[in-house]
């Protein structure tokens, strides 16, 4: 009962959000929300396994997810898509290809990060932060400079292959796949840092050299642990492309780096459930901040002095998300979470499921 | 030859700039160990206290004439965006500092400070651009083909001279000596009866000051200011200040005026597109052969 209680519960939940999305009980923004909590929690969970979990700092993660957004589009577009000429699969197909596509972008994103990995190796803290930033910089100016994909005007088209699943089998097949693979890498990342093999991370975090005397090697943990990181960043921002249908380079530059930060910080470093709680609750309060009459509400006291100010809800919300940040920074350094997973904040817990 | 000259030229004003952003943040990363991300957005703040200044000098309450604006606004610029620099230390970083932080957050909170000031800046002024009055009568000298404003002169030499006098501070003077001593063991520092706060406060006030100095420049040379000016341009001299060795004041000053070289030359060159892709790339590679840059010391750990 213990071992198959989480399991039992998320099955049911995944299934009763789909069908509220089938029968039409949630709207289509409500879904889209949905969806980009789950590629946020992606987002979220793989940034923190370097940044949280191996105490590196890096602030560049939206590359990979650009690299992962067009490396699968292109795909999608050419095995389905009307875009770059006639499709090369019957649209039957799209159902069982479809993660293949994903796969295939992830696996690009993770030979991509090859290239902050390498530097990885002898560089330290600050250093590495500066290549992550100029290999998010190179990502983004190297597929604008690529005028087949689009370049600085974006690629649209990934829409045909949602509608060729949808043709075959009616249902709300976006969301169904953003559940499947947020799932997946919770328990990737979960399997990975709880193995032996992961706990050599969590070492790098603590001490580099003693790591190294340890017979950790450091090298080849640094070079996996970037890999599955910006490989999982590489699936979301396929499923990112495919939840929007439209990608441009600059959707994906340091502001979306920095929110991916904001985020793993939110919730605690290293801590997976954190991450999770976190992403939720800033994708939440995003769109909440979108709506021009709560700005307004709060913004009443300056508007009353200066009736002709008239303020934006996307600009100040932008102010608002950083203001509570620094404040969190301020009260309470360790963010929502600390370095504690939920079953150590409430033990009686583990009563009731198991996570591994 | 005149052109290889006249794009020398460019290069040495667009590398001013960068070289003189990248010393403030050498600057703060050599007392602190904190990437002070929000530099780049105090250069934005100076560029528009600059525009702000010089709009009520020249008007009608003050009335001065264009040129003694520009020697008045220089001061006041520098000394307002000092005055934000040291807001910021005092408001965001100071407290994290007492509580003995993890480094990170102290950088994180700099970067959402950044975004404050940008955002802040969009709402309070909207997205129209200001044009920035002309305050030096632009003078245009010609050597062949090669032609020099007046404009340019200016901003090199006042590149040339900001590191002269930094490199004086914290070489020649006590409290560059404290600068140091804070840089090298933060701890037994206070035993000295060294000031440690103080010390950190005067950093701020230089490194802003010269940023609030590149903004009016900055805001002379291309008179359109916008509120995200500063996120680029900051982005990529700290990119160039870790090139040239952070917490090294040469390493800032050459590691800035490379960057320009690179990108002038790119540009030159190949389509305008590829500037950041081909500048980013060779600085990778410096970083890829050099992991401390230019002048950085590794930094050893004892076990």
């Amino acid at each position: 009962m213990k071992k198959y209680s989480l399991n039992f519960v998320m099955v049911v939940s995944a299934l009763f959000l789909l069908s509220l999305a089938q029968f039409g009980i949630i709207s289509n923004y409500i879904q889209a929300v949905f969806m980009y909590v789950g590629i946020n929690i992606i987002m979220c969970t793989s940034l923190n396994l370097v940044n949280g979990n191996m105490g590196e700092f890096t602030c560049g993660h939206a590359a990979f997810m650009c690299v992962g957004a067009y490396a699968s589009s292109v795909l999608s577009v050419l095995c389905f898509g009307q875009t770059l000429g006639t499709p090369m699969l019957p649209p039957e197909m799209a159902i069982f290809i479809f993660p293949v596509i994903i796969f295939i972008g992830g696996l690009v994103a993770a030979l991509t990060s090859v290239l902050v990995a390498v530097p990885a190796f002898k560089t330290r803290d600050d250093y590495l932060a500066i290549i992550t930033i100029a290999v998010n910089y190179m990502v983004i100016s190297a597929i604008e400079n690529m005028n087949f994909i689009g370049g600085s005007r974006g690629f649209q088209g990934m829409k045909d292959t949602v509608w060729a699943m949808k043709d075959t089998l009616n249902g709300p097949w976006m969301l169904f796949w953003v559940i499947t693979f947020m799932v997946l890498t919770i328990w990737v990342i979960r399997r990975f840092i709880t193995s032996t093999y992961g706990k050599g991370v969590n070492a790098i975090c603590q001490d580099e050299t003693a790591a190294e005397i340890m017979s950790v090697n450091t090298n080849k943990i640094k070079l996996v642990n970037f890999m599955i990181s910006a490989g999982l960043a590489g699936c979301a921002g396929g499923l990112f492309a495919h939840v929007v249908g439209y990608v441009n380079p600059q959707s994906f530059n340091i502001l979306k780096s920095t929110e991916a930060m904001v985020m793993v910080y939110l919730g605690g470093m290293g801590s997976l459930s954190g991450a999770v709680i976190s992403a939720v609750v800033f994708t939440f309060l995003m769109e909440v901040l979108r709506s021009q009459s709560l700005i307004d509400f709060l913004m009443a006291p300056a508007t009353f002095v200066f009736p002709d100010w008239e303020p934006s809800a996307g600009v100040i919300k932008w102010v608002i998300i950083p203001l509570l940040l620094v404040l969190i920074m301020q009260f309470r350094p360790e963010g929502i979470m600390g370095n504690k997973e939920l079953s150590d904040v409430f033990p009686k817990l583990k009563k009731y499921y198991t996570f591994k | 030859m005149d052109f290889i000259i006249q794009n020398i030229l460019n290069a040495l004003q667009w590398g001013s700039f960068y070289a003189l952003i990248a010393l403030g943040y050498t600057l703060v990363y050599g007392v602190l160990r904190l990437i002070n991300f929000a530099h780049g957005d105090i250069f934005m703040v100076g560029a528009y206290i600059a525009f702000f200044v010089a709009s009520f000098l020249l008007g009608p309450a003050i009335g001065l004439s264009p040129f003694l604006t520009f020697l008045v606004a220089v001061p006041l610029t520098m000394f307002l965006t000092a005055c934000v620099g040291v807001t910021l230390e005092r408001v965001a970083y100071r407290p994290l500092r007492r509580k003995g932080a993890h480094r990170l957050y102290v950088v994180i909170t700099a970067l959402m400070c950044g975004l404050i000031l940008e955002y802040s800046n969009l709402a309070v002024l909207g997205a129209s651009r200001l044009k920035f009055p002309e305050l030096v009568e632009k003078s245009i000298w010609h050597f062949g083909d090669v032609t020099i404003t007046n404009l340019k002169v200016i901003v090199i030499v006042t590149a040339i001279a900001v590191f002269a006098i930094l490199n004086f501070i914290v070489t020649k003077t006590k409290i560059g000596m404290a600068m140091r001593g804070i840089s090298y063991d933060k701890f037994a520092i206070p035993l000295m009866g060294i000031p440690i706060d103080a010390i950190i406060v005067f950093t701020f006030i230089l490194g802003s000051g010269f940023a609030g100095l590149a903004g009016l420049l900055f805001a002379m040379s291309y008179p359109v200011l916008e509120p995200f000016m500063g996120m680029i341009i900051g982005w990529k001299a700290f990119i160039a200040a870790v090139v040239g060795g952070i917490g090294d004041i040469r390493g800032a000053f050459y590691g800035g005026f490379l960057l320009g070289f690179i990108e002038v030359g790119v540009v030159t060159v190949f389509p305008s597109t590829y500037r950041d892709l081909f500048a980013f790339t060779i600085l990778l590679i410096i970083l890829w052969i050099k992991p401390t840059g230019l002048f950085g010391m590794p930094q050893s750990t004892k076990i």
